[in-house]
């Protein structure tokens, strides 16, 4: 019995490894172990049991939850093992309930339950460029490819990037020959390994770091000729910085931190493309930077977190909550620096109502002209003297 | 001793005051048994630190608390060296003239100057008594390096000191660690724990924790709180009330020598339980007052 019931997880395991749930091996030995010690009479302890082990976030519950009904709900196991083994066998398997997510039932019935692949949203062919259509305007978006030099270019600047986000001092320490404290630890070990002769007093001093950044960056219509840009800088962001989390938003807000992780950026953007369904369209920013407040900034603004925001501030909806949305947003990051390419034109004036609202309550508001490569965008943030002629 | 069952460890919490639901005591039921950290994911004021002081209490294990902040360091999580009492000890070796030889710089890094921290205290703990349980609290508000390092301690219960070496635990403490995710703890560190997602209780559960915490409350009145706040977790608010929030509440409204609901003593105690302007001042007044004429019919009926 044991020997089938360590088969039983075993596959289990495997199922929630293919709906996207990681396992490692170690869980699966342990959690053979663990039904063993809990018991195997009550169905809930079972379940209890194995999403103890092998549960590591909240979100994984539903999945888990749905793949355990499926899998232990039917006493004939060996039947259904069968059946999963062998596709062709239709109808010996019960097929999975309605409420089953694709992602799980195809983990369940790899071969069977491969429902067809769901068309792109239609586009609505409304003008959206000057109004904001309510249907949301959804589209996908193919950038041309990055040349190699472009790229290399582009990274040697990111790297030097200074960003107009100033380092805060950690609570750890450094050693400092120039100047700072005593390190009173560090002398006595010096003392000891030197003898009791000691020639210069060490000290330290408190070790500065980059905080962690957000960048929320607005992809809609008005935006669209910097999005190509914009997203190969987040790239390289998330890439060479650690404690990066990067959000696009249009009329809704997309999290995008894990697609662009990867090595190649070209297969990142790709990622980030297929996961954002509001491409170039309306702007909703108040809402926007409210559902960020509201599902985002307690997870992803701790530890002095700085937020740069980069928009051109129009905001097609009204701009009420606007302000409000902004303030908020400002009062729980560290530091909120906007980042504005909206200059089209020499002499620009923060005229636009949405920009009024959101002045105010940003820390550093910096506008950017003429910015048309990567380049220049990072040679921009650079030298904020060169680009703040006009504000 | 640890309990032989699930059902042993359910009466357990219920005898500390805990009202664990059956997940949660399998949970802590499997970290007793396999000897594996429990790791606590949840929003604020759910009960995830007092489930590790109940532990402790009703185990009869010493509780060693550690509360995570951004830059904890070795030095006030696992141990010090007491340089001022290494100095002194130095200056006696020379005022005695047995300064000579290699024992003092020996004896000056021996577990005499040691100061102990939480993680240290917790694994020597075991020594000579019961092990301990480590309670790591809010581990979301520390950084990177520090979870790096506390792999070290979690999987093997060890913590090297360089001038020392390795101290293994001989009995490893129960570890607790919770998070109220204000970020993502590393799934390095959740991958050596078991994990549970300490929900709000439902209205029921809800009802015998009050009963348990603010035994003096009305039966009536309790009611009518735990029908408010449950209602209050379905609105869109910035912070939902937790279990805290709820026993304060109701204490507060107790103080008060309120004996139901209604609409003005709410809005006068609406900042024991909401703690966020925005969300006081969206409910204050004609939202909260229909809430209260809601669960009024609803819990009188």
């Amino acid at each position: 019995m044991a020997g089938r019931l360590a088969e039983n997880v075993l596959h289990f395991a495997r199922i929630l490894r293919a709906a996207g749930i990681p396992i490692g091996t170690d869980k699966v030995i342990e959690a053979s172990r663990a039904l063993a010690l809990a018991g195997v009479e009550r169905r809930a302890d079972w379940h209890a049991t194995l999403a103890a082990l092998f549960l590591t976030r909240h979100e994984q519950q539903a999945a888990f939850d749905q793949a355990f009904d499926v899998f232990w709900r039917d006493p004939a196991l060996e039947e259904k093992m069968m059946g999963l083994l062998l596709p062709k066998a239709r109808g010996r398997t019960p097929a999975p309930e309605a409420d089953v997510s694709t992602r799980v039932a195809q983990a369940l019935l790899p071969a069977r339950a491969r429902p067809p692949r769901e068309d792109a949203p239609d586009e609505v062919t409304i003008d959206a460029t000057l109004t904001f259509s309510p249907g949301e305007r959804l589209r996908r978006l193919d950038f041309e490819q990055m040349t190699a030099a472009e790229w290399n270019e582009a990274r040697a600047f990111i790297r030097r990037l200074e960003l107009p986000v100033p380092r805060i001092a950690t609570r750890r320490y450094e050693p400092s020959p120039a100047g700072g404290t005593p390190d009173l630890r560090a002398a006595l070990r010096r003392l000891a390994r030197d003898g009791g002769e000691l020639v210069r007093l060490p000290r330290r001093r408190r070790r500065e770091a980059a905080p962690p950044l957000v960048v929320l960056c607005d992809i809609s219509g008005s935006m669209h000729r910097y999005t190509r840009m914009f997203l190969h800088f987040l790239h390289a962001l998330v890439r060479d910085r650690s404690r990066v989390h990067a959000f696009l938003f249009g009329t809704r807000l997309t999290h995008v931190t894990r697609p662009l992780r990867g090595r190649d950026v070209d297969q990142a953007v790709k990622r980030v493309c297929d996961a954002v369904p509001d491409w170039a369209g309306g702007t909703r920013i108040g809402a926007c930077l409210r559902e960020f407040n509201w599902r985002w900034s307690r997870r992803v603004l701790g530890q002095n977190a700085c937020v740069i925001l980069l928009t051109d501030g129009l905001e097609r909806d009204d701009t009420d909550g606007l302000g409000e949305e902004t303030a908020r947003l400002a009062r729980a990051c560290h530091r909120l620096v906007w980042l504005n390419p909206l200059l089209r034109f020499d002499g620009f004036e923060p005229t636009a109502s949405g920009i009024r609202a959101m002045r105010p309550h940003v820390d550093a508001f910096r506008p950017m002209h003429n910015i048309h490569t990567l380049t220049d965008f990072a040679r921009a943030l650079s030298h904020p003297e060169s680009s703040r002629r006009a504000a | 001793m640890s309990p032989a069952s699930i059902d042993e460890v359910e009466r357990l919490l219920a005898a500390g005051g805990y009202v664990a639901g059956r997940r949660l005591a399998t949970a802590v039921f499997l970290a007793l048994r396999l000897g594996r950290p429990l790791f606590l994911e949840g929003e604020a004021g759910v009960g995830k630190t007092e489930l590790a002081k109940v532990l402790a209490t009703t185990l009869g294990r010493p509780l060693v608390r550690l509360q995570c902040y951004e830059g904890l360091d070795v030095a006030s999580a696992v141990y010090e060296w007491n340089v001022p009492r290494q100095m002194l000890a130095i200056r006696v070796a020379e005022a005695s003239g047995t300064a000579a030889g290699g024992t003092l710089a020996k004896d000056l890094f021996s577990r005499e100057f040691l100061v102990e921290r939480p993680i240290l205290k917790a694994l020597e703990a075991g020594r000579d008594g019961a092990p301990a349980v480590l309670l790591v609290d809010e581990l979301d508000r520390t950084d990177e390096p520090f979870e790096a390092y506390l792999l070290e301690v979690l999987s093997d219960f060890q913590v090297t000191i360089p001038e020392l070496g390795a101290i293994t635990s001989p009995a490893p403490p129960l570890v607790v660690l919770t998070s109220n995710r204000t970020r993502e703890v590393h799934d390095a560190i959740k991958r050596r724990c078991l994990y549970h997602w300490v929900d709000y209780p439902s209205a029921e559960r809800e009802l015998e924790i009050l009963a348990r915490k603010a035994p003096e409350a009305a039966e009536a009145l309790s009611r009518e709180v735990v029908a408010f706040v449950q209602r209050l977790r379905g609105l869109d608010l910035f912070k939902a009330p937790g279990v805290a929030e709820t026993i304060d509440w109701t204490r507060a409204l107790m103080a008060l020598d309120a004996v139901a609901l209604d609409p003005d003593t709410v809005d006068d105690t609406l900042g024991v339980l909401l703690k966020y302007q925005d969300d006081i001042a969206r409910l204050q007044g004609t939202e909260a007052a229909a809430l209260v004429r809601e669960i009024r019919a609803r819990v009188g009926a």
